[in-house]
């Protein structure tokens, strides 16, 4: 068990540090010219879900896709790479950061329109149990997506179809800049309408990875088994701004105390607290994984930065199966 | 013809050869399902899914929710994990509520995650209910709406023949495909072959040669043309009429061909000429063939405001074989003959629609 739970804690050290790098580069360069949603800060939710599941379970994320990517163990040369614009990125330069794909590991893409993924994630779900096949699709998003109508939807044509979907929520109490309160009723949850609809759901502490982590396990074998859909509502915070490589509490919409409180409850930080006692030696060996996750990242963006960019004489290919790559 | 050939071709009507294309597709190959509100219902979709759902059974047509937004990303996300599902629209108008998977995610799947990780080879069947009464939201053509994005295929069969022939392209193809279909049409016999043959997307075919004035149509103002070719037949007046069959890709080359030839361009429409089919045309004709025009082009397409209800209004709205005679006339500058006005290719229809 202790090594599970390291291995979780290493995975959240991994995708803080590179994207706390990669914030970098993109701010002081400006070469990595695509919109970037750093998951700085929520990096349990992704870690703690996709520790769950297999590489034949297919996980499609929103626009907030790095941590799921890599949590999933997308490649991060192809990420970066993917981020330069480069034809040796996941989506040949094509998508950026929030078009990613890594059908290896089963990260099945992620999209930037609200809610979209979702009703995908449904559909590849169902594909799987038409086949017949043991297979789980999980799908990322956050509390501004499930006020789309395409949520609702998908909520119900799973239920009815008993798909085997984990619909992941990711509440991290901003749609951009709107709070909750002003989007969404007193008194209502996203756990909430998920049950209304006939879809089994758990509310967790987002920022707890071990809990995550239990009850992504107890979700996916649910699905596994043919017990249909589940919805798992993850409180969780964004440090950084919405888009972007900044920090943005000067911009009013929040406080620089709340976020100061949140940067209290950071998961890696709790996470380590609570390992502790039977890992004594936990900080050191997080010192140690920062450092090897710093220099994976420095190699991968210095490796990204001398490759090609696209050829221009391409521009077209791929956007009918006749022009196919 | 040969012996053999023929005993290849029958008669069908336009649904009963949607029917035939869609059964043989899904007893070819077992990923093919359908998708829509009630396709599995005693109508069966005007017959089209009928013989399918009496086959095949519930697992593989599907009746869905109400939730033309959902089902098409579901759609999306089933054709990426390899099903190649048909999604059905009895009216083509529910269509914009199924856009973002259409346009955002179908059609873009395939270049935005680099071209070489497969695409989202959905099919998507919009029927469109033109005439009777049926109003403002229940018998637009969203044709030119799709048609304007790369990554998808966008088809408008006109004859039985054709509306096999390019739903068997469709779901034997790797592109998303949208098919617009004419609920005009579907009592419409022809023949049409048996085997499964795929009609290709991007060809046009030349439906009634003639050497005065091209007439470019889609769907139903494919015979709207005919009638109206006909006519000015007898008045010494040769129409050529071009059905494209599909607007997306567009067969370019036999419509500047055909102008080339005859000099004269009308466009026969049922969608409004501002940025839709009729533009296009038009626009392919004056980027590749300027020099061969001796008249103005003419576009024949409803008037620009939403389709009423009331008959006379209706009528006024929907254009046909009588607009196309006129607007031939005019392009070749042939006077005089009062033509008698012809009535719709849908005059005669019983209701409720």
């Amino acid at each position: 068990m202790t090594s599970d739970r390291t291995r979780l804690i290493r995975e959240m050290v991994r995708i803080r540090v590179v994207e706390e790098v990669l914030a970098d580069h993109y701010r002081d360069e400006q070469e990595m010219r695509t919109a970037i949603h750093f998951s700085i800060g929520q990096e349990a939710t992704a870690v703690g879900v996709l520790a769950a599941t297999s590489a034949q379970d297919w996980v499609y994320a929103a626009h907030r896709t790095h941590a799921p990517y890599l949590a999933k163990g997308g490649d991060l040369t192809a990420l970066v790479a993917e981020l330069y614009g480069r034809e040796a990125g996941c989506s040949h330069g094509r998508g950026g950061s929030i078009h990613l794909i890594d059908q290896s590991v089963g990260f099945a893409g992620s999209g930037a329109i609200l809610g979209e993924m979702i009703s995908v994630a449904v559909g590849s779900g169902w594909a799987f149990a038409l086949r017949g096949e043991a297979r789980v699709a999980l799908t990322f998003f956050g509390d501004g997506a499930t006020e789309e109508g395409v949520f609702a939807e998908s909520l119900n044509f799973a239920a009815v179809h008993r798909v085997p979907v984990v619909f992941v929520c990711e509440n991290n109490l901003y749609s951009i800049s709107s709070p909750l309160a002003t989007r969404q009723p007193a008194g209502t949850s996203v756990r909430g309408r998920a049950e209304a609809a006939g879809v089994p759901a758990v509310a967790v502490d987002g920022n707890d990875v071990f809990a995550v982590h239990a009850a992504a396990q107890d979700a996916v074998r649910r699905c596994r088994e043919g017990g249909g859909p589940a919805l798992l509502e993850l409180s969780t915070y964004r440090w950084r701004e919405h888009v972007g490589p900044g920090w943005d509490h000067h911009h009013g919409y929040r406080s620089a105390q709340e976020i100061d409180e949140w940067v209290e409850r950071c998961p890696i930080r709790r996470a380590v607290a609570s390992v502790r006692a039977e890992e004594p030696g936990i900080d050191e060996l997080v010192r140690q994984w920062e450092g090897e996750s710093r220099d994976e990242i420095s190699a991968a963006v210095a490796h990204a930065r001398a490759l090609p960019f696209p050829v221009v004489a391409d521009l077209l290919d791929g956007a009918y199966a006749e022009v196919a790559r | 013809m040969t012996g053999e050939r023929e005993q290849d071709v029958r008669a069908l009507t336009y649904w009963q050869a949607i029917s035939e294309a869609t059964v043989q597709c899904m007893a070819a190959d077992e990923r093919v399902l359908v998708v829509g509100e009630g396709v599995d219902d005693f109508r069966g979709t005007y017959g089209t899914t009928k013989e399918a759902f009496q086959r095949f059974g519930p697992r593989r047509v599907v009746d869905v929710p109400n939730s033309e937004n959902a089902t098409a990303g579901i759609a999306v996300g089933a054709a990426v994990a390899g099903l190649r599902p048909v999604v059905v629209h009895t009216r083509a108008d529910f269509l914009f509520l199924a856009m973002d998977a259409l346009v955002n995610l179908a059609a873009k799947w395939r270049y935005m995650y680099g071209g070489d990780k497969g695409g989202a080879p959905v099919v998507t069947r919009g029927v469109v209910g033109r005439g009777w009464g049926q109003g403002a939201t229940h018998s637009q053509s969203p044709h030119a709406t799709f048609g304007h994005y790369a990554g998808l295929h966008v088809a408008t069969p006109a004859t039985p023949a054709d509306a096999k022939g390019l739903l068997v392209a469709a779901l034997t193809g790797d592109t998303p495909v949208v098919l617009i279909e004419n609920r005009s049409l579907y009592s419409l016999e022809g023949e049409v072959p048996e085997a499964m043959t795929p009609v290709p997307f991007g060809v046009g075919r030349v439906a009634r040669p003639g050497t005065d004035v091209t007439v470019v149509a889609a769907s139903l103002m494919v015979h709207e043309a005919l009638r109206a070719a006909d006519q000015l037949a007898t008045h010494g007046v040769s129409v050529e009429v071009v059905d494209v069959r599909s607007i997306r890709p567009l067969d370019d080359a036999i419509i500047c061909e055909s102008v080339a030839r005859t000099g004269r361009l009308v466009v026969a429409d049922t969608s409004w000429a501002r940025y839709g089919f009729s533009a296009e045309v038009a626009a392919v004709v004056a980027e590749n063939v300027p020099q061969a025009l001796r008249a103005p082009v003419r576009r024949v397409t409803p008037p620009d405001c939403p389709s009423p209800v009331s008959w006379p209004l209706e009528e006024a709205f929907n254009a046909g074989a009588t607009q196309i005679v006129r607007a031939c006339l005019e392009v070749c500058e042939v006077s005089g003959p009062a033509l008698p006005a012809l009535e719709a290719v849908t005059a005669g229809f019983q209701g409720p629609y």
